[in-house]
């Protein structure tokens, strides 16, 4: 969503397309037509952005990257690449400034390493094209990208220009590349999921081998018409499983017993308990068999138990570990240098946690800021997304407050920082969520809850029963032992421990198709406790992008306007050229950053740089300052006097604030928000302006979701950072009745609790960063796939497309998922508990209650898939 | 019985190199991207590999 100014633009790429010095043979490069027939008409050739009608691409950056890619030979690339919707479009945008030196590392052998971050990797074509492109690079040692966690890593020979003039060239075929502090890096090697695969592999092995042994030892027990197997060989076998099957238990249990034992010195028990405890026992009575020549040894069961758990932990770790990488990687991409000026004139770039308050920075076009302050020189508009999730950006001028984390759309500007590292707003809101996550992470999943009733009361039942066939009928040690090791196995808690996890398997599966993805799996739990649900407005309920509003509009002005909005990412240019429909575009349109788009003697932007003579001569209307000239865009303030032309289009001076002064007036975010509509004026020669306003569309089904919500009983809330007037508007429109605007992430944060306070569940859906600590907050929160990412990250459900019944249909599928998990439970303990008397008699030997066990295990799968049926 | 022995020993002493062998490549990071190896076989590279 940069606004390009075309000579930077062209500037840029023309240096880096001169910078591959690869060879250009055109002979080699397979022309891509007919891979592009798939593709509609006006995708641009590169990226598949929309594109004017009648050109082959978007931009000239597109242009240049796609003939650097065929002059490279490499131009099968298109053929091959398919484009991922959920990524970031591969468009060169003009790089944000950045100095590699604080992450370049020295390797002794003379190489230097680097390793970045990769936005914007649609498939395994792209890895092939970056490869390829390093790859016909001499400087370049490696050039290697990881496609799971996107990551580049890059070593060459040279100085630190060449390693810049590398980056400078994967970017301009579209893809963004931001460093990785190493400090993070080293701290991101996942030494867990290594251990848990090391345990995988070691029990898999030993479980495979005791396998095979036991398969001759049952194979001998039972061929009954056979020599069956004397008692020698048989004890053989069994020694020797017991040599594999114990240090296999012992190194691949761990896990289970470091979970069990720090849930025990917490005075609790968790689900690893009563495996752990079940393990060992059956460890330790098979050796007391074996030792003592008797026939049920049960090391295949003990290591084979562990292996498939393992497994189950395995995979999950994997899952939560590519959604952990991709979390670090959005915040690496957010991560900010900056240029502050010293007293003394010169500029150093510092990282963000080495500006002090009072510095002043230096944030160029298309930077992002760095810390909180004050605008002290330059006026421009800011893209605030990353904060508020609003679309449109936002016009600052000398007075005017900026956000770390949001960027500089226009001309440079200066700013003294007023808080910084830890005291940006962007931290305070990282603290607020990470205060909600650790509240919520005392919500103890149902399982677990009941793991902590159940497991002491088997435990003392096998312990009574062992105590009692021991010293009470007489029976020996082994026998004892055996029979409490069934009452053990006949009560393990391996249905119960699948009663839970194979409903939210099932349940998380059906929801992934119908575009949902839930994050957590205690959520669906939390999901069904709802009966509350607060919604934020931008984004959430209402379309992320705004529309125009059609009205009264003459479709000749649309198109001509259209034609001149084309080639412009504004994204009230886009809006416009979405509603106008196929439109050529204007070749000798200039953009002018941060004000219009001018063709000629046609004009398309704010009302100051319409009816002025130019970018820069001074506005004819008297009585206006600099005021007048916002950034195109945005809700027009301030009186208007000497007006000559009649303008019809204008609504009458009453129903528009009038605010004379040219100070900021401050909304609860600190910064300027128009409380009339965005609008863009249009001025032709002979024609007068015209103006089109835009407005926030709801979402197609937002009003039936509400009334739908309101019927099944739940409590319907809105809060909002913006101006009561478009609050209010929305709310009349979707039918709730409960609002609150110019809400601050404080404030929101505060009503969510309040309602917790009260006793209600909430269910918080939201966007912006200024809605994430309230998701935290929140009993469950959900986002739509649009959000800002560190709301996506939040967020326990993430949701996909343009409709809101993904919320009506979390809740109904919680509600149906926790019924079904009930049903489990008291399957589960059932089945156990008619079984247990028998253990305790005796009547049952281990295989029996093995038997018995796994078939209450198969009855609760069995059961979970009615949570997938569509209710 | 002492043919058992002989190949009891001997699938202890594969299997043992057969685990060695995984827990070498898993030290080497060649699980580290799955994704990425399972599409660099469709790679078309007739040059040498960095």
């Amino acid at each position: 969503m940069t606004v390009l100014e075309r000579g930077r633009g062209d500037a840029v790429l023309a240096a880096a397309a001169g910078a591959m010095g690869g060879a250009i043979d055109p002979a080699a490069d397979p022309v891509p037509h007919t891979g592009m027939s798939a593709e509609p008409a006006h995708a641009c050739a590169h990226c598949g952005q929309p594109a004017p009608a009648e050109r082959r691409f978007c931009c000239p950056g597109c242009a240049v990257a796609f003939d650097t890619v065929r002059s490279l030979g490499l131009g099968s690339y298109y053929q091959r690449r398919v484009l991922d919707p959920d990524q970031r479009p591969p468009r060169p945008e003009a790089a944000e400034q950045r100095d590699l030196t604080r992450f370049i590392a020295e390797q002794p052998d003379g190489t230097q390493e680097l390793t970045l971050a990769v936005d914007g990797l649609q498939c395994g074509a792209c890895v092939w094209l970056i490869e390829s492109v390093l790859g016909r690079d001499p400087a370049v040692v490696t050039g290697r990208v990881n496609m799971t966690t996107r990551r580049l890593r890059l070593a060459w020979r040279g100085s630190r220009e060449d390693g810049t003039r590398l980056i400078a060239a994967i970017e301009s075929l579209g893809y963004r590349l931001v460093p990785f502090d190493m400090e993070a890096l080293t701290a991101a090697r996942d030494e867990t999921g290594r251990a848990l695969i090391r345990a995988l592999a070691v029990a898999g092995f030993a479980s495979a081998n005791v396998m095979f042994l036991s398969i001759g030892v049952w194979a001998g027990e039972l061929a009954g018409w056979l020599d069956s197997m004397g008692p020698a060989t048989r004890d053989l076998l069994h020694w020797v499983s017991a040599l594999i099957a114990m240090p296999a238990i012992a190194y691949s249990g761990m896990p289970f017993f470091r979970s069990a034992a720090a849930a025990l010195r917490q005075g609790r028990t968790n689900m690893d308990v009563p495996i752990s405890v079940g393990v060992t026992l059956v460890t330790v009575m098979s050796l007391s068999e074996t030792m003592s020549g008797g026939p049920h040894a049960y090391f295949d069961s003990a290591i084979t138990l562990l292996f498939f758990l393992l497994i189950g932990r395995v995979l999950d770790h994997r899952a939560r570990g590519q959604a952990r990488a991709i979390a670090e990687q959005l915040l690496t991409l957010r991560a900010v240098d900056a240029a502050v000026l010293r007293p003394d004139g010169t500029t150093v770039r510092l990282g963000q946690h080495a500006i002090n308050p009072g510095d002043r920075i230096l944030v160029g076009t298309g930077e992002r800021v760095a810390a909180d302050g004050t605008v002290e020189r330059g006026a421009s508009s800011v893209d605030t997304s990353l904060v508020t999730g609003e679309s449109l950006p936002v016009a600052v001028i000398p007075g005017g407050q900026v956000f770390a984390g949001t960027l500089n759309l226009g001309e440079p500007l200066v700013v003294r920082a007023t808080a910084t590292g830890g005291a940006t707003l962007l931290a305070e809101c990282v603290r607020l969520i990470e205060a909600a996550e650790a509240r919520r992470s005392r919500f103890v999943v149902l399982a677990d809850r009941v793991a902590r009733a159940y497991a002491p009361a088997v435990h003392l039942a096998a312990l009574l029963t062992f105590l009692g066939w021991y010293f009470g009928a007489g029976a020996s040690l082994n026998e004892s032992l055996l029979i409490a090791a069934a009452v053990l196995i006949i009560t393990c808690p391996c249905a119960l421990a699948l009663a839970v996890p194979a409903v939210q398997v099932i349940a998380t599966s059906r929801l992934f198709r119908a575009g949902v993805l839930l994050k957590s799996p205690s959520a669906l739990e939390r999901l069904a406790e709802v009966d509350t649900v607060v919604f934020d407005k931008t984004g959430t309920l209402t379309e992320p992008s705004l529309a125009l509003v059609r009205e009264g509009l003459d479709p000749e002005a649309l198109s001509v306007a259209a034609s001149l909005a084309a080639s412009s990412r504004h994204p009230l240019a886009r809006a416009l050229v979405a509603a106008a429909g196929p439109v050529a575009g204007r070749e000798d349109v200039v953009e002018h950053a941060g004000r219009g788009l001018a063709a000629g003697d046609v004009r398309l932007g704010s009302w100051g740089f319409c009816v002025d003579g130019g970018p820069s001569s001074p506005p004819p209307l008297e009585g206006l300052g600099r005021e007048a000239d916002r950034g195109w865009g945005e809700g027009y303030r301030g009186t208007v006097r000497g007006v000559s032309t009649p303008h019809p289009n204008r609504p009458p001076q009453g129903g528009r604030e009038q605010d004379g002064t040219g100070t900021a007036s401050p909304t609860q975010d600190g910064t300027r928000q128009s409380a009339a509509s965005p609008e863009l004026w249009l001025t032709r020669p002979g024609h007068p302006p015209v103006r089109f306003g835009f407005d926030e569309h709801p979402r197609p089904d937002a009003t039936a979701v509400v009334s739908r919500l309101k019927g099944m009983g739940f409590g319907v809330h809105l809060l909002s950072g913006d101006n009561p007037a478009a609050v209010a508007r929305i709310a009349e429109t979707l039918g709730i009745t409960s609002w609150q605007a110019g809400q601050s992430p404080v404030d929101k944060v505060a009503a969510v609790e309040a309602m917790g306070a009260q006793g209600h569940h909430v269910l918080m859906v939201g966007d912006g960063l200024n809605d994430s600590p309230s998701l935290a907050a929140a009993h469950v929160s959900a986002s739509p796939s649009t959000a800002a990412d560190i709301s996506q990250t939040v967020a326990d459900a993430v949701f996909q497309g343009h409709g809101l019944s993904p919320v009506t249909n979390l809740i109904s599928t919680a509600r149906r998922a926790r019924r079904v998990m009930r049903e489990n439970l008291v399957l589960a303990i059932g089945y156990n508990v008619l079984m247990v008397p028998l253990a305790v008699a005796g009547y049952v030997t281990p295989w029996v209650a093995a038997a018995a066990m796994s078939s209450s295990s198969i009855l609760v799968i069995a059961n979970s898939f009615r949570a997938g049926r569509v209710s | 019985m002492t043919v058992v022995l002989y190949l009891l020993f001997g699938s202890l002493v594969l299997g043992g190199a057969g685990l060695g062998v995984f827990l070498w490549s898993l030290r080497s990071g060649q699980y580290e991207d799955l994704e990425g190896s399972a599409n660099r076989i469709l790679f078309d590279d007739d040059g040498p590999k960095r």
